[in-house]
C-alpha cells in the first residue's frame, strides 16, 4: 500500500510496512543525525535497534530509532539533516 | 487470561519454546519487540515477501511458515508484537515479574502490560559485536548484520560497492543478500587463516551426524555458489584496518593479518567501496536474564542445564543467549526449554548435537588478541560518548582502576544510549589486565531507554 510521509518538510511516497530508515536509506540517505559532542554524521549501523546511532523524530517525539520505527500515512518525520549532499 | 508460559523472543528459539510448551497443554504468551514474528533470522517484509525473494533470502522458511501457522491459529497462544520488555522485577523463588510496552517503536503512548507468569523463557537472541577500527564511525559502516536486516526486511542495499568483512559463517549469507538486492560485492575479508579455519571445522568428523553435516553444508555451499557466480572475491587471513572518507566511507584499507590477528606491516591495500559491512561475532542479549538474577556462564551468556533451566526457579533460557550457535541449536533448545518450562522433560540430546557445531564455529573463527593493534589512539572505541582508545588509555593510567564501573565513570565509555552494547566487550578487552568484573558491562536494569511518561502510567493490566 502506497503511503505519503514527509521528511525534513518534503513529502514522500512510501511503501506501509516500510521502517524509517528502510525509507531513508531507499532514498540514497546515508546520513540523518549529527553526534553531541563533535558533531559527526551519523546514520544506520547495528539495524536491530541496539546501538542507538539512527536516532530521528517522529511526530515531534524525539530519540525514535529510525530502524525500529514502521512509517505511519502522514507522518511526519524531522532528521537531524547532515548527508553528503 | 492465566499465564503458564512467557516467552520473551520470537526468534526461532521463541517460536520453537512457544509450541513445545503448547503442546505439552500450557497456556502460552509469546512477546516480541518487533512487529513481525521470525526474530533476525527469518526476517521479512511486513507486508511479506515475494516468492523469489524467500527463495533467495531465507532458510528453513517451511519451518517458519509451519510454526507460525500453529502458534497463530492456537487460542491458548497469545501473541503479542510490538511488546518491548524494559524492566523484570525479582520475586523470591518464582519467576520475575515481567513489564512490557506494547505499541510503535519508541512510541509517547503504548500500553503498560505486565505480566506474573508461572514460568518464564528468554529467548533474547544476540546483537552483533564488531572490532573497533579507524573512521568505523564513519556514515557507510554497518554492522553485517544491519546489511542483512536490510536486505531481508526492506530489500535495500546499503551501498553500490560493498566490502563484507570480519569473521564467521554468517559473512557469506549477508554478502549473498548483498548480491540479490542489486550491489556490487567487492569482496568478502575473513580475518581467520584457512589454516585455523581448517582446524576448527575438520577434526573428528566423525562426531557430526552425516545428516546435520550435509544440511549445514548445503546452506553454505550454495551462498558459496552464489559468490563464485558473481566472481566476489573471498580472502581469508586479512582485515578491514581502517574506513576512509570524510562525511560517508569511500575506501577501506584491506591488510594482511598473522594467526594472531596481528596486522602484516607493508600488505596494506586500499579497497573502493561505499560500505563496509563488518562482522566478529555476537553478543547474546543478557539484559533481562542478568536482571533476573541468572548466573551467567564465563563467556557472558546465561548458564543453562541439561533442560535449558537458569540458576532462577522458574526460569529457562533458549537460543543465542545461552551461547552462540546458529538457528538450529535455538530451535533445538527452544524446543527443550518449551518442555521443560510446561513441565515435561526430555529434548537434550537434540540440544547436544548441534553443540558440536557451536564449538567448532568458536574455534574457527573467534576473535585473537591482534585486533587491538590495529586500534589507534584517536580510534573511537564508544560511539555513544565519542570516547577514544587513547582517551580510555590515559584514564586508565591516571586512575589505575581495573573496575569497569569506576572506569565508565571516569571515562564516559558504556555510558551513551546504547547503554555499552556497542563497546562493552571492546573495553573489557581493552583493558591490560583482566576487569574486576567481567560482564559488568551487560547489567542494565532497565532494558531500553523509556519514556517517563509512558512508565508512570498505571498498567493496564496485570496478568498473573
Ligand atoms: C542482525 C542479525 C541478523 C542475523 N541474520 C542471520 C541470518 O540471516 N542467517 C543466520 O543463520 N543467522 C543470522 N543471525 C544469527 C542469529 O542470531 C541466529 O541465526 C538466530 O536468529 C538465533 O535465534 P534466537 O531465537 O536465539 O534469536 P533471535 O532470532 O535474535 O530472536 C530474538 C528475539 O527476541 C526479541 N527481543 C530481544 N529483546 C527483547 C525485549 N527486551 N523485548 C521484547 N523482545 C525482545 C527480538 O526482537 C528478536 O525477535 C543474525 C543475527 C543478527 C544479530
Amino acid at each position: 500500500m502506497k503511503i505519503s510521509v514527509t521528511v525534513d518538510g518534503e513529502r514522500l511516497g512510501a511503501v506501509a510496512g516500510q521502517t524509517v530508515a528502510g525509507l531513508l536509506m531507499s532514498r540514497g540517505r546515508v546520513s540523518w543525525r549529527t553526534t553531541s559532542r563533535t558533531g559527526r554524521p551519523r546514520g544506520l549501523f547495528c539495524g536491530i535497534g541496539v546501538c542507538f546511532d539512527c536516532l530521528v523524530t517522529v511526530n515531534g517525539l524525539s530519540d525514535v530509532r529510525a530502524c525500529q520505527r514502521r512509517v505511519a500515512d502522514g507522518d511526519v518525520v524531522e532528521t537531524g539533516a547532515v548527508d553528503e549532499r | 487470561m492465566s499465564v503458564d508460559v512467557l516467552v520473551i523472543g520470537a526468534g526461532p528459539a521463541g517460536l520453537a519454546a512457544a509450541r513445545a510448551a503448547r503442546r505439552a497443554g500450557a497456556r502460552v504468551v509469546l512477546l516480541d519487540s518487533s512487529d513481525v514474528l521470525g526474530g533476525q533470522f527469518w526476517r521479512q517484509p511486513l507486508a511479506g515477501g515475494s516468492d523469489a525473494d524467500i527463495r533467495a533470502l531465507q532458510h528453513k522458511w517451511d519451518r517458519f511458515v509451519a510454526l507460525r501457522r500453529v502458534l497463530t491459529d492456537d487460542p491458548d497462544c497469545e501473541i503479542v508484537t510490538g511488546a518491548q520488555v524494559w524492566a523484570v522485577d525479582r520475586r523470591d523463588d518464582a519467576p520475575p515479574v515481567v513489564h512490557a510496552l506494547v505499541g510503535p517503536a519508541d512510541g509517547g503512548d503504548r500500553r503498560r502490560r505486565v505480566f506474573v507468569p508461572r514460568a518464564l523463557v528468554l529467548a533474547t537472541g544476540a546483537h552483533e559485536r564488531t572490532l573497533p577500527f579507524p573512521g568505523w564511525d564513519l556514515p557507510g559502516v554497518y554492522t553485517a548484520g544491519a546489511a542483512q536486516a536490510m536486505a531481508k526486511g526492506e530489500g535495500v542495499a546499503v551501498g553500490k560497492r560493498v566490502l563484507v568483512a570480519g569473521t564467521g559463517p554468517f559473512l557469506l549469507p549477508v554478502a549473498a543478500s548483498l548480491l540479490h538486492v542489486g550491489a556490487t560485492v567487492v569482496g568478502v575479508v575473513e580475518a581467520s587463516s584457512w589454516r585455523r579455519i581448517a582446524r576448527g571445522w575438520v577434526p573428528r568428523p566423525h562426531e557430526l551426524r552425516p545428516k546435520d553435516l550435509m544440511s549445514k553444508s548445503a546452506e553454505l555451499g550454495g551462498y558459496v555458489r552464489a559468490l563464485a557466480a558473481r566472481r566476489v572475491p573471498y580472502r581469508t587471513g586479512a582485515a578491514v584496518l581502517a574506513a576512509h572518507g570524510d562525511s560517508r566511507v569511500t575506501a577501506v584499507t584491506v591488510a594482511r593479518i598473522a594467526d594472531d590477528w596481528t596486522p602484516r606491516q607493508g600488505t596494506e591495500q586500499r579497497v573502493e567501496a561505499d560500505a563496509v559491512c563488518v562482522s566478529h561475532g555476537f553478543v547474546p542479549r543478557t539484559e533481562i536474564a542478568i536482571s533476573a538474577g541468572c548466573a551467567l556462564a564465563a563467556d557472558g551468556s546465561v548458564r543453562v542445564d541439561e533442560e535449558q533451566r537458569t540458576s532462577v526457579p522458574g526460569v529457562y533460557a533458549a537460543g543465542e543467549i545461552t551461547g552462540i550457535g546458529g538457528a538450529d541449536l535455538a530451535l533445538a533448545e527452544g524446543e527443550a526449554a518449551g518442555r521443560a518450562a510446561a513441565g515435561r522433560a526430555g529434548g537434550a540430546a537434540e540440544v547436544a548435537r548441534h553443540r558440536a557445531f557451536a564449538d567448532r564455529m568458536h574455534s574457527a573463527h573467534g576473535i585473537r588478541p591482534g585486533w587491538k593493534a590495529w586500534v589507534g589512539d584517536d580510534t573511537i572505541v564508544c560511539r555513544c560518548e565519542e570516547v577514544t582508545a587513547g582517551q580510555l588509555r590515559t584514564v586508565l593510567a591516571a586512575t589505575e582502576t581495573r573496575g569497569l564501573r569506576s572506569l565508565k565513570l571516569s571515562s564516559r565509555a558504556g555510558l551513551g544510549i546504547c547503554q555499552g552494547r556497542i563497546c562493552g566487550r571492546n573495553v573489557e578487552d581493552l583493558l591490560p589486565d583482566a576487569p574486576l568484573d567481567p560482564g559488568r558491562t551487560a547489567n542494565r536494569p532497565i532494558v531500553v531507554p523509556v519514556r517517563l511518561g509512558e512508565i508512570a502510567a498505571p498498567p493496564v493490566e496485570r496478568e498473573v
